[in-house]
């Protein structure tokens, strides 16, 4: 399949040009083909969440090219970085970022309206996406009234609003317990094996990691290792297995 | 993201914080309610001195005498205090021609009137108050009244020196009722004189043109009991007082011509009769002055409650600025979460701006009814009939929105330039 994220010579460094200047991503290499499921770990600081950043169109690369569905992001004014956000990508974060004072589906309307949806064919999607993640009773709630897990699925449901080719996820089982994590990944996987979306996860859990189709491990902001997950080797296929 | 979804959504926001938007929204509230409330009360005050001064002709200038001790503008001609003129004082009928002769363009004609006094006609148990006073043919014209039934008076009773009257209808339903008036003789007193006339004419009255002012604006006395005018032949008058000269009348201008200027000219042109009277000297009054006299005195009270209501604003507005900033400063995390999903600057600017314009807005239309409550009460107070402007309504919206629009600009720039990844780190 084609590759839909194809990173080369990714450099990423902040206060350039200072007597500190920081060098926290040295030169990564990384392609994702369209509808895999990749997974990344690390410890922490060594460089995830940039990297991420850098995915989603939120952070331009310091040095090195980054094509995005074929286009280099590199290249793309604001507002172009804003519409491959909007369409392309879809975030998932560890602290779910839901908006407070609005209700769930609201919430899963918001990428929508960005994109100028009329309001009735968005409210009627966002219920929709609701109940795919199991959330579709829950919609009116308002986020202080769900549970972490019934936050991160509306977080989920949110990133799937525009219909995106892929969805980021920066530790989104973080703020979770080791089985609703597990439910939250299971949405991911779900999405990833029925609805075609390309899937890059960053974890902590090595367990978490082993569903997904590739494994990733930086390190001081580089590759230090590339290996096969179980969901690939067919071993993980199937609703609820155990760890 | 539309406009409706922008505008949802800060109302949204606004009906969060109920306490933070209402004390926000205070110096627009007091800014824009002090505009409404002085322009509401302006615009009564000046409907209710056009209607009431509407009775006096906009060319009328009135010539009186008045004593030397007097300061200030002579606003009303008043009878108390003038009782001690002797004869050599007042304003003699060469004095008059001498002005017409002088400024033939200027002057259309003289309306004189002799007030005799305040007295009463009877008939049978009813009655009607009167002020009777002696007139030439011009005063019909000078002060616009309508006649409605019969004639005013001549320059052949004014020859003759017939006893005829023009009388009020409201004088006639009185005393009358249905019964025509017409060729009926009535017996009036005044407290010097009783007399009997025959009416010839019937006028219109109106609040407005009581040839005393002053009294009119002081009765609170029933309906029945208002004082009308009885206007009887100017020579006839002067035969009953047994005056040589007279102690006011108005000049008619031509259309055209500017009487507050031409007042002065009547003043220097009496000052020469008058240079070496010690008690007495010539006023004028015009409709045109005074009604400018009050026009001035209102926009000087506007202009202070303008520049209040600017200051109120100016704060206002910097109030909300502030609490802009604060609120996004509170929602980094949120505009950072906004612009992942694909908000663009622009979006997240108008987003931000719409929020101000609508505080602003809000406190606007409450400023608007506050101000109208205000006014009307005020006008109520002072006896006028509110008069709400659309102009000041409209203005105001506008106001509020330009505040919103100016001091939410800066908040919402800054918003719209924050980066999406250090405001989503923010803690
Ligand atoms: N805006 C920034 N300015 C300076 N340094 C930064 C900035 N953002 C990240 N860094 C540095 O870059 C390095 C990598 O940070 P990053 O957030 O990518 O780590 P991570 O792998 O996601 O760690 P964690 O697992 O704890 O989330 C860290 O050393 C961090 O201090
Ligand atoms: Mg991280």
């Amino acid at each position: 399949m084609a590759d839909i994220i194809t990173l080369k010579d990714i450099y990423k460094r902040y206060f350039i040009g200072k007597s500190n200047e920081l060098e926290v991503i040295h030169g990564i290499g990384l392609s994702v083909a369209e509808g895999e499921f990749v997974s990344i770990v690390g410890e922490s600081g060594s460089g995830k969440s940039t990297l991420m950043n850098i995915i989603g169109a939120l952070d331009r690369p310091t040095e090195g090219t980054y094509f995005l569905d074929g286009v280099n992001v590199a290249a793309l004014s604001q507002d172009e970085l804003s519409l491959a956000r909007k369409m392309k990508i879809g975030f998932v974060f560890q602290t779910f970022n839901l908006i407070g004072r609005i209700s769930a589906r609201a919430n899963v309307e918001l990428p929508m309206t960005y994109a100028r949806m009329p309001r009735k064919e968005r409210q009627e999607r966002a219920q929709h996406l609701l109940e795919i993640v199991g959330m579709g009773d829950r919609a009116k709630h308002q986020p202080n009234e769900l549970s972490g897990g019934q936050k991160q699925r509306t977080a989920i449901a949110r990133a799937m609003a525009n219909d995106p080719a892929i969805l980021l996820a920066d530790e989104p089982t973080g703020a979770l317990d080791s089985e609703t994590g597990l439910k939250v990944l299971d949405i991911f996987r779900d999405l990833n094996k029925n609805h075609g979306k390309t899937v890059v996860l960053i974890t902590h859990s090595n367990a978490l990691a082993e569903h997904s189709d590739r494994i990733i491990t930086l390190k001081d902001g580089v590759i230090i290792g590339e290996r096969r997950g179980s969901a690939d080797r067919g071993e993980d296929r199937g609703e609820g297995d155990a760890l | 993201m539309k406009f409706l979804d922008n505008f949802r959504e800060a109302i949204g926001s606004l009906l969060m914080n109920k306490m933070r938007s209402i004390l926000t929204m205070l110096g627009i509230i007091i800014g824009i309610g002090a505009v409404i409330a002085i322009m509401t009360l302006g615009a009564s005050m000046t409907a209710y001195i056009t209607e009431t001064m509407s009775g006096f002709g906009i060319n009328n200038i009135t010539v009186m005498m008045r004593a030397k001790t007097d300061e200030g503008p002579v606003l009303y001609m008043s009878t108390g205090g003038m009782n001690a003129y002797k004869d050599k004082d007042l304003i003699t009928e060469e004095m008059m021609d001498g002005l017409k002769e002088e400024y033939p363009d200027e002057i259309k004609a003289f309306s004189v009137s002799e007030i005799i006094g305040n007295g009463q006609t009877e008939k049978g148990a009813d009655y009607a108050n009167l002020s009777l006073s002696g007139v030439n043919p011009e005063y019909i014209t000078a002060n616009n009244l309508t006649l409605i039934r019969g004639r005013f008076i001549n320059d052949q009773d004014e020859a003759v020196g017939r006893r005829l009257a023009v009388v009020s209808d409201k004088l006639v339903s009185n005393i009358f009722g249905d019964e025509n008036p017409l060729g009926q003789e009535i017996i009036i007193r005044t407290q010097n004189h009783i007399d009997n006339y025959t009416i010839v004419g019937v006028y219109e009255y109106s609040s407005g043109n009581n040839i005393m002012l002053g009294a009119v604006m002081a009765s609170s006395s029933s309906d029945y009991d208002v004082s009308t005018d009885v206007y009887i032949p100017l020579s006839v008058a002067k035969k009953v007082m047994n005056t040589k000269g007279y102690s006011s009348f108005t000049v008619v201008t031509e259309n055209g011509i500017n009487s507050t200027e031409f007042s002065k000219t009547i003043e220097s042109y009496f000052s020469k009769y008058y240079a070496r009277n010690e008690d007495f000297g010539i006023g004028t009054f015009s409709m045109e002055s005074t009604v400018s006299e009050i026009t001035s005195m209102m926009s000087t009270i506007s202009l202070a409650i303008a520049a209040i209501a600017a200051i109120s604003l100016l704060v206002g507005g910097i109030g909300v600025m502030n609490i802009m900033i604060v609120s996004i400063t509170e929602r980094t995390r949120e505009i950072g979460t906004r612009k992942a999903l694909g908000a663009t600057n622009g979006e997240i600017r108008m987003q931000f701006i719409v929020e101000s314009v609508v505080i602003c807005l809000v406190g606007g239309f409450i400023g608007i009814a506050l101000g109208m409550a205000l006014g009307a009460i005020g006008a109520a107070l002072l006896g006028f009939t509110a008069k709400a402007t659309v102009t000041s309504i409209l203005l105001s919206v506008g106001v509020s929105s330009a505040i919103g629009v100016f001091f939410g600009f800066y908040p919402a720039n800054k918003a719209a330039k924050m980066d999406p990844i250090d405001a989503l780190r923010y803690e």
